[in-house]
């Protein structure tokens, strides 16, 4: 078998069958859908489920008699000729959530209605409430210019606005996209990147430092070269993150087809959702009984599906594509410069002094992936994805927003130039640095190194 | 023929010359040692052999014929610097540094389980490296430097880390592996075990190769003229004419004293001045260990 496959085995084996690893691969994915999807969930388990019954006590006047409709979970009873202090002691054993007492001067004094409940209402209901009012109120007034047709000219003037963010790409082709889907994949995309090559980068170094201070080293380039070593452990480690990733693609794609399968599909959602972009939402035109489920969504939630729709409209294919392109270059850049240092220094600590300069491109790319995604077409997010130090994090991140293909291929192509560029004197460095103890390294000895022949 | 030959070899780091012009011959089926002080760039050379680093100039011979980078599977290494990946289980290891000198990995298991059984450490095939003790990783080590049947094998202080009990079964293993016709290059610090094992050796000092040739011969070329003496009681005794003192040591009841004779002086003469010094128990010729040579040797070049 060809030696550097031999390590490349050792590499590979090595590190999969560690515990650590195999918590990290399934954990990680639990613990980002967690992330993702637990707020929504709560955001929907947060409604109260008990039915309110709520009383509605009017002060002198009927002005908003049957005014604040039903929902799904309030049932507002008005009263009449009741009084709001007899009420106040013996609502609850009447069997209602609270007392809800409108005082007459509410058309001019905003806050002269009272809500009297034993807990804490939530702030859906509050919103309903206020809604409601303030329609009516606002309809009142109105009312009082005597103007002819008035239900008519309201309903003619209500309207929805919903911006629909359609990318079309160079063969026309529109897809309905997401600023905030995009934001987010920016986010993830970036951030992945950023956390792989550095976690994987990393291990590459305390892996030459451990060949090197257990001094395994002396014995192993005795039987093959230097590169070899550190392109197989470079290598296989790189496919322990790709396996690793795979496995959370897969698994993610799975979370993804479960949540649309069941979840989305449990509370109706996709099917109204689906419709709703290409209309204007008006009373007139849903059907009541999809009008009812609407009311009882909230826009939180409508908002998620959607975006949950849009997201599956993201082009998979090259965010994918592009990943595993700007992981394999990007990490091989990085880790290659990884094991020039894990080889020029003789324990952790001293790998410092070193690590900086190589740090700062990786946190400066992150942080410029973070303002990509507010401002994706900045000359900085440019210069960052096409310059190759930068250009894996911020790349991704601009993805999801759309990248011209030629910007795309130049960031590549430079990014495959420098990454065997930096292969290549890391290996000089490496070759040199492995086999050097005790003393203390510095930038010059590096690269002294570098121009030591063989 | 000689297996291996390194001809006028030079390396130089930068400013620093590790080797300059350094040439060894080593016979087959012998033992060869390679001395010299701290620094003087014995690793180096040994490096330059295993082809870890290549010469500045210079050349290499393995069996006659310019060394190549697949002689690799020929030559066998255990440096100085040793190690084992720690969290690796040590038959896994055991088979992983089989299968880089280019074994398969049936033939290396099954030159493995022999050597396991041979050096009594088969119940530790399952354990992690570092349960073992070191004598026991120095064990495993050497199993792996012997596995693949190298002809040219290399020992960088062999013996460090082993009791002496051990120490002797690896030594007795170095002897067998010479017999079944391994030519060995040894380098060591410890005197004793190059008298003991070693049949040419070649003293590096400085970068530069400044004693070479067969042990024996050399320790008769260097004792040439010394005697040691050793007589009843307290005595004094001078340089004369015939011979100068060289050490005196004074210890109850008995002194030991070593003299270099002027050239041509019968030993009856010096017999004759000396029965005057005090009471002659013994007189030898003198043949001085590797220790003394060693010393004087290094320390009249600097």
């Amino acid at each position: 078998m060809n030696k550097t496959a031999v390590i490349i085995k050792r590499e590979y084996i090595t590190r999969v069958r560690k515990k650590s690893f195999i918590i990290m691969t399934i954990l990680a994915p639990i613990l980002m859908a967690a992330l993702i999807i637990l707020p929504t969930v709560l955001m929907m388990s947060d409604r109260d489920k008990d039915f309110k019954k709520i009383a509605v006590i009017e002060d002198g006047s009927d002005l908003f008699k049957n005014v604040i409709p039903n929902t799904k979970d309030a049932e507002f009873v008005y009263l009449e000729n009741v009084n709001v202090n007899d009420l106040k002691g013996t609502f609850e054993e009447a069997g209602y959530y609270g007392i809800l007492y409108i005082s007459p001067e509410v058309i001019n004094i905003p806050n002269a209605i009272q809500l009297i409940s034993k807990k804490q209402p939530s702030i859906g209901l509050l919103d309903h409430i206020s809604g409601s009012l303030e329609k009516e109120i606002e309809k009142q007034k109105l009312l009082a210019y005597n103007i002819e047709d008035l239900d008519g000219i309201l309903k003619s003037i209500r309207t929805n606005i919903d911006i629909q963010t359609i990318k079309i790409d160079d063969s026309g082709q529109a897809k309905e996209t997401s600023t905030g889907i995009a934001m987010v994949l920016a986010y993830l995309g970036g951030l992945l990147m950023y956390m792989l090559v550095f976690i994987f980068g990393s291990q590459v170094m305390r892996g030459v430092i451990e060949e090197k201070t257990s001094r395994v080293v002396e014995v192993i380039v005795s039987s093959v070269k230097p590169v070899q070593l550190m392109l197989g452990k470079i290598i296989g480690i790189a496919l322990v993150g790709l396996t690793q990733f795979m496995i959370w693609v897969i698994l993610t794609v799975g979370a993804v087809a479960f949540v649309k399968g069941t979840v989305l599909k449990e509370s109706g959602l996709t099917e109204i959702t689906q419709n709703m972009p290409q209309n204007i939402l008006s009373e007139d035109n849903i059907p009541a009984e999809a009008e009812e489920t609407i009311e009882a969504l909230s826009p939180e939630m409508a908002e998620f599906s959607k975006m949950f729709e849009s997201a599956l409209n993201q082009d998979w294919l090259l965010i994918i594509f592009a990943f595993i392109f700007y992981f394999i270059t990007g990490y091989f850049l990085y880790a290659s410069v990884f094991a020039a240092i894990g080889s020029a220094v003789d324990n952790e600590t001293e790998t410092q002094q070193f690590m900086l300069p190589v740090t700062i491109p990786i946190i400066l790319g992150l942080m410029v992936a973070v303002g990509t995604m507010q401002n994706p077409e900045s000359s900085l997010s440019f210069w960052c994805s096409i310059i190759p130090l930068t250009s894996p994090i911020v790349m991704m991140a601009r993805i999801p927003f759309g990248v011209p293909a030629w910007q795309i291929i130049l960031s590549m192509a430079l990014m495959v130039i420098t990454f065997l560029a930096f292969v290549w004197m890391a290996a000089k460095i490496y070759r040199t640095g492995i086999l050097m103890y005790g003393k203390k390294t510095s930038w010059k000895e590096l690269w002294k190194w570098l121009k030591y022949s063989a | 023929m000689p297996l291996f030959e390194a001809r006028n070899v030079t390396k130089q780091f930068g400013r620093f010359t590790a080797l300059d012009n350094v040439s060894i011959s080593v016979p087959e089926q012998s033992i060869f040692g390679l001395l010299g002080p701290n620094g003087a760039g014995k690793t180096t050379l040994i490096r330059i052999i295993n082809q870890i680093t290549g010469p500045d100039s210079g050349e290499l011979f393995l069996n006659g014929k310019r060394l190549s980078p697949d002689d690799v599977h020929v030559i066998g290494y255990l440096p100085e610097e040793r190690g084992l990946y720690k969290k690796m289980k040590v038959g896994e290891q055991a088979l992983y540094f089989a299968e880089l000198k280019g074994l398969s990995k049936n033939e290396a298991m099954k030159r493995l389980k022999y050597w396991f059984k041979k050096l009594e450490i088969v119940d530790w095939w399952g354990k992690k490296v570092e349960e073992l003790s070191k004598g026991m990783q120095q064990k495993v080590q050497f199993i792996t430097t012997i596995l693949h049947e190298p002809k040219l094998l290399i020992f960088d202080e062999p013996f460090t880390g082993f009791d002496p009990v051990n120490a002797n079964i690896i030594k007795n293993e170095i002897l067998f592996l010479r017999e079944r016709g391994a030519t060995i290059i040894f380098s060591t610090h410890n005197m004793g075990s190059v008298e003991e094992l070693c049949d040419n050796i070649s003293l590096i000092n400085k970068s530069k190769t400044i004693l070479e040739g067969r042990v024996d011969e050399i320790r008769k070329q260097w004792g040439a003229n010394e005697y040691d003496l050793t007589f009843k009681g307290d005595v004094t005794i001078k340089d004369n004419n015939l011979f100068t003192v060289l050490n005196h040591q004074d210890d109850n009841n008995k002194s030991t004293v070593r003299i270099k004779t002027t050239e041509n002086i019968m030993t009856n003469d010096i017999l004759n001045h000396l029965m005057k010094v005090g009471e002659i128990v013994s007189f030898n010729p003198s043949l001085p260990s590797m220790n003394d040579i060693f010393i004087r040797v290094v320390r009249s070049q600097n």
